[in-house]
């Protein structure tokens, strides 16, 4: 291939025009049209989840009650927990990108089970439904760890929360098992697993932990929901049961559930961080087996939430070492991305930004997660605010990084058209300034020692809640410009051609946007996702 | 250096053993983290600038890291993570084992309040008063869910669990007051169930000890002054006994089990009372009260509604100490002592 320009062109026909009913969407088997339709569903997720944090962040203004009261607060920081890891952090990536472009870049017209996919989209929607009528009745006000026996006594409307989570939980694994299959069985001729994309690879490892962690988490809601109702004593000591018992098994799902929640966004970064740097991964293999090592190693550091909460000494030693060893894996990862950036031919695009702001976060925020798994340091931050910022600086900064990188980097090729760069890095900065101006405030909290889910706080708190809340406005403006910018390239946006990244992933040698079964003719692999000794033909942007 | 880094990481003051210990480490993790985030994100952006895209048809080399390099990727890290585990485990493995000879004190929790009580007395609601300089082991407890203790000026916290006791340890060194705060979210009042640490001199802790301990109230703010009629509060047996005295009562109930004008008052709580009417009902709190207050509402077969009501002669807490009173009247004497304390003894080797 001679690295030369072609005329970016909008093709005749492709997945959107496919049909244009009503029913021709909701009832599609394409796995591009249902990675759209979870996009919607995450988004008004996102969105939901965005205002209850503002409406929350805007109560602590002052110290006393501002203008919600005790039980609303309560109930506000459950449902935005809620929604934001089971609606939109779990979901996001997997079920939107990973949908839509693991079957391209493995070279298969489809997931290995279509119908199954709709079927998984379905559930979640039905959960989500499940979970907003709990809402509407009231809400719970747990908070998204329903720690026993508060969540199993509190007479808020915890059940309908809990069976729209459970019956979540099967799309969630019928998703993780879809891709399995598809990667194991459908990749293209000349694709070996050495050639995959490493988005493959993460999308790969998230599953793995999707199948497994999840029916745990399950049954661990429905014995909430069991004794909530009919008071099976499997948790209240009064009845013999036992109060920490849950937390053990909350946290063996919600561990690895981090894991789900950031590794497709390291995946992510691994595809963008090349494509950005025209550059080979350094370490395409470290990178990959380190995907896997998490997804393992995530499974036994459960204990490091409760060092406090009454467990054996010798446990809290165990979990602390294991959770250092995932610390390294993520460390490897880091060293890999910088790496490729060495003796690269970088281009600052919107994408590379969140890049930047991602190696950032996720250095920081992993850096105080090793910080809070130090035993000793856990016992001052546990349960405060220090806690609060690291797991957002993953959780919100990293991920959302990563999300963000996606659209951004995939936009094109989902829609055939750009956004206009300009507003696109304006967006990220303010999305980067306002996300530190937001929980950098929050971790000197922390070690001022203001716990979390206060909703009266001492008055010594005051200022830096309140650069908190600053920051969190501007954090919102970044979204709100981002939508409008995308919505408004969807229809006016340059036409993006095939590979306007000049990239040399699998997904960019199709059209944009990709016809319905996803190739012109179906390709044979010859090179790794990742090499750029020869650059392929870049679009001309109309 | 320690106070400079104190104040610029907005630590609470350190009044305790443990939290200079903990701040140090705290200071080299933290400033560590600051440092290689900063690092790596300024390493990325002179990347940029150094490797900038020169032209669109540009190649680059294929490189992949030496052995050595993947090495120091894995070992540099590990190494740092693991100095770290070692130093905070080692304080962490102390924070959980309390020295022998530390003072017990044990800590009750209930949605929304802490309570203390000293073997051998006193109880006390709010305020947990402690000497300086002395080891104190908390053995806690909750009525209902999950709270967690935690001190920030002493670096200390441990969640408080229902249907078992937790414990953890402290040494203060400053005198002062400190604020307490329940750490685990346990609904509606979560962050008003605070309290306060005081302090205190030893000497002057041991006095204050005594001085409980003898029943005497002490001069501090909501104690009764000169002028005001002294109540006993540290007793409700002793002020229901008096309250009986200045009532009569015992001009028509007897506590020895002699018939009277009323019911005898030896083992009348919890007996089962036959009711004018047929009925029966169980002697407790909740009717004793009653019949002070409603004295015609259940008249006990035999007798005569003769009694009066003392419905606004008595006030609360005298009707809960003659309660106390009947309740202590039994033919088959209860232990009158203080009710043992729980035992408690962590597995050692």
């Amino acid at each position: 291939m001679s690295p030369s320009a072609a005329e970016a062109i909008f093709p005749e026909h492709h997945y959107l025009n496919a049909g244009t009913t009503a029913r021709s969407w909701l009832l599609t088997t394409d796995h591009k049209r249902i990675g759209l339709m979870y996009m919607i569903a995450v988004l008004v997720s996102l969105l939901l989840g965005g205002i209850f944090a503002l409406l929350l962040r805007f109560e602590h203004l002052t110290p006393g009650p501002t203008y919600i009261d005790a039980i609303t607060y309560n109930r506000l920081f459950t449902l935005h927990g809620v929604i934001m890891v089971w609606f939109f952090l779990i979901p996001s990536i997997p079920s939107i990108f990973g949908n839509f472009f693991i079957p391209i870049m493995v070279g298969a017209k489809d997931v290995a089970f279509p119908r199954l996919n709709l079927a998984s989209f379905y559930i979640y929607m039905f959960g989500a439904a499940f979970t907003l009528w709990g809402m509407i009745h009231g809400g719970a006000d747990t908070g998204w760890t329903f720690y026993t026996p508060y969540s199993t006594t509190t007479t808020t409307v915890v059940i309908p929360i809990l069976l729209g989570i459970f019956i979540l939980g099967f799309s969630t694994i019928l998703t993780g098992i879809n891709f399995i299959v598809t990667i194991h069985t459908m990749r293209g001729p000349g694709l070996t697993w050495m050639r995959l994309p490493l988005f493959v690879w993460a999308i790969y490892g998230t599953s793995i932990i999707q199948v497994l962690a999840t029916p745990v988490l399950g049954l661990t809601l429905l014995l909430i929901a069991v004794e909530h109702a009919f008071g099976f004593g499997l948790f209240d000591p009064a009845r013999g049961g036992d109060p920490i018992l849950f937390q053990h098994l909350f946290w063996f799902y919600s561990h690895p559930a981090v894991y789900i929640m950031i590794l497709p966004a390291m995946g992510v970064i691994s595809e963008t961080v090349s494509a950005a740097a025209r550059k080979n991964i350094f370490g395409y293999r470290a990178v990959a087996y380190s995907s896997l090592g998490i997804a393992f190693v995530g499974f036994f550091t459960w204990g490091h939430h409760m060092f406090v909460a009454g467990q054996s000494v010798f446990d809290a030693g165990a979990f602390g070492v294991l959770s250092m060893f995932v610390g390294i894996f993520t460390s490897i990862k880091v060293f890999t991305w910088v790496g490729t950036l060495y003796r690269g031919a970088i281009r600052f695009t919107t994408p590379f930004a969140y890049i930047c702001g991602f190696l950032y976060f996720l250095v920081f925020g992993g850096m105080t997660g090793i910080a809070v798994a130090t035993v000793s340091l856990d016992v001052h931050w546990h349960d405060t605010y220090f806690v609060v910022a690291h797991f957002h600086f993953i959780m919100v900064g990293a991920a959302l990084m990563g999300f963000l990188a996606a659209l951004h980097y995939w936009f094109p090729k989902m829609f055939g058209r750009l956004y206009h760069e300009g507003w696109g890095l304006v967006a990220a900065t303010l999305i980067i300034l306002g996300f530190n101006a937001t929980f950098i405030p929050q971790f000197l909290l922390g070690n001022m020692g203001m716990p979390r889910r206060y909703y009266n706080y001492p008055e010594r708190f005051q200022t830096l809640h309140v650069a908190s809340t600053a920051g969190s406005t501007l954090l919102f403006f970044g979204f709100v410009i981002i939508f409008i910018y995308l919505a408004l390239a969807l229809k006016y946006g340059r036409v993006a051609g095939r590979n306007p990244w000049g990239s040399r992933g699998f997904e960019w040698d199709t059209p944009s946007p990709p016809p319905t079964h996803n190739f012109e003719q179906l390709p044979v692999f010859t090179h790794g996702p990742h090499e750029y000794q020869e650059v392929p033909e870049v679009s001309r942007v109309a | 250096m320690n106070e400079f880094l104190r104040r610029l990481l907005f630590l609470p003051e350190q009044a305790s053993t443990f939290a200079t210990k903990v701040d140090s480490l705290h200071y080299f993790v933290i400033i560590t983290t600051m440092l290689v985030s900063t690092a790596v994100g300024l390493t990325a952006l002179l990347f940029f600038v150094r490797f900038r895209r020169r032209s669109e048809t540009q190649t680059t080399p294929l490189l992949n890291p030496p052995w050595w390099l993947e090495t120091l990727f894995v070992v540099v890290p590990l190494s740092f993570f693991l100095a770290w585990f070692a130093r905070g485990y080692r304080d962490y493995v102390e924070m959980r084992n309390p020295p022998k000879n530390s003072m017990d004190i044990y800590v009750q929790a209930k949605q929304w309040m802490w309570k203390f009580s000293y073997p051998g007395g006193p109880n006390g609601i709010g305020v947990l008063r402690v000497p300086a300089n002395r080891p104190v082991r908390l053995l806690m407890t909750s009525r209902d869910v999950i709270h967690s203790f935690y001190v920030p000026a002493f670096r200390v916290k441990q969640d408080v669990l229902p249907g078992r006791y937790s414990e953890t340890w402290f040494e203060a060194v400053e005198v002062g007051r400190y604020q307490l705060l329940c750490a685990e979210y346990c609904g509606t009042n979560h962050s008003n169930m605070r309290a306060e640490v005081i302090v205190l001199h030893p000497e002057e802790f041991d006095n204050w000890l005594a001085d409980q301990r003898r029943g005497r109230a002490l001069q501090q703010d909501g104690a009764p002054t000169a002028d005001e009629e002294p109540i006993v509060q540290a007793d409700l047996l002793r002020q229901g006994e008096a309250l009986v005295v200045r009532f009569g009562c015992l001009k028509c109930h007897s506590i020895d089990g002699s018939p009277h004008i009323g019911p005898t008052w030896l083992d009348l709580y919890l007996r089962r009372e036959p009711l004018e009417g047929g009925q029966t009902i169980i002697a407790d709190e909740g009717y004793l009260t009653e019949s002070m207050m409603d004295p015609r509402a259940k008249i006990v077969r035999g007798f005569n509604p003769v009694m009066p009501t003392f419905k606004g002669r008595l006030a609360g807490p005298e009707v809960a100490a003659i309660v106390e009173f009947i309740k202590s009247l039994r033919s088959q004497p209860v232990e009158q002592a203080r009710s043992r304390r729980p035992v408690y003894e962590p597995i050692r080797r």
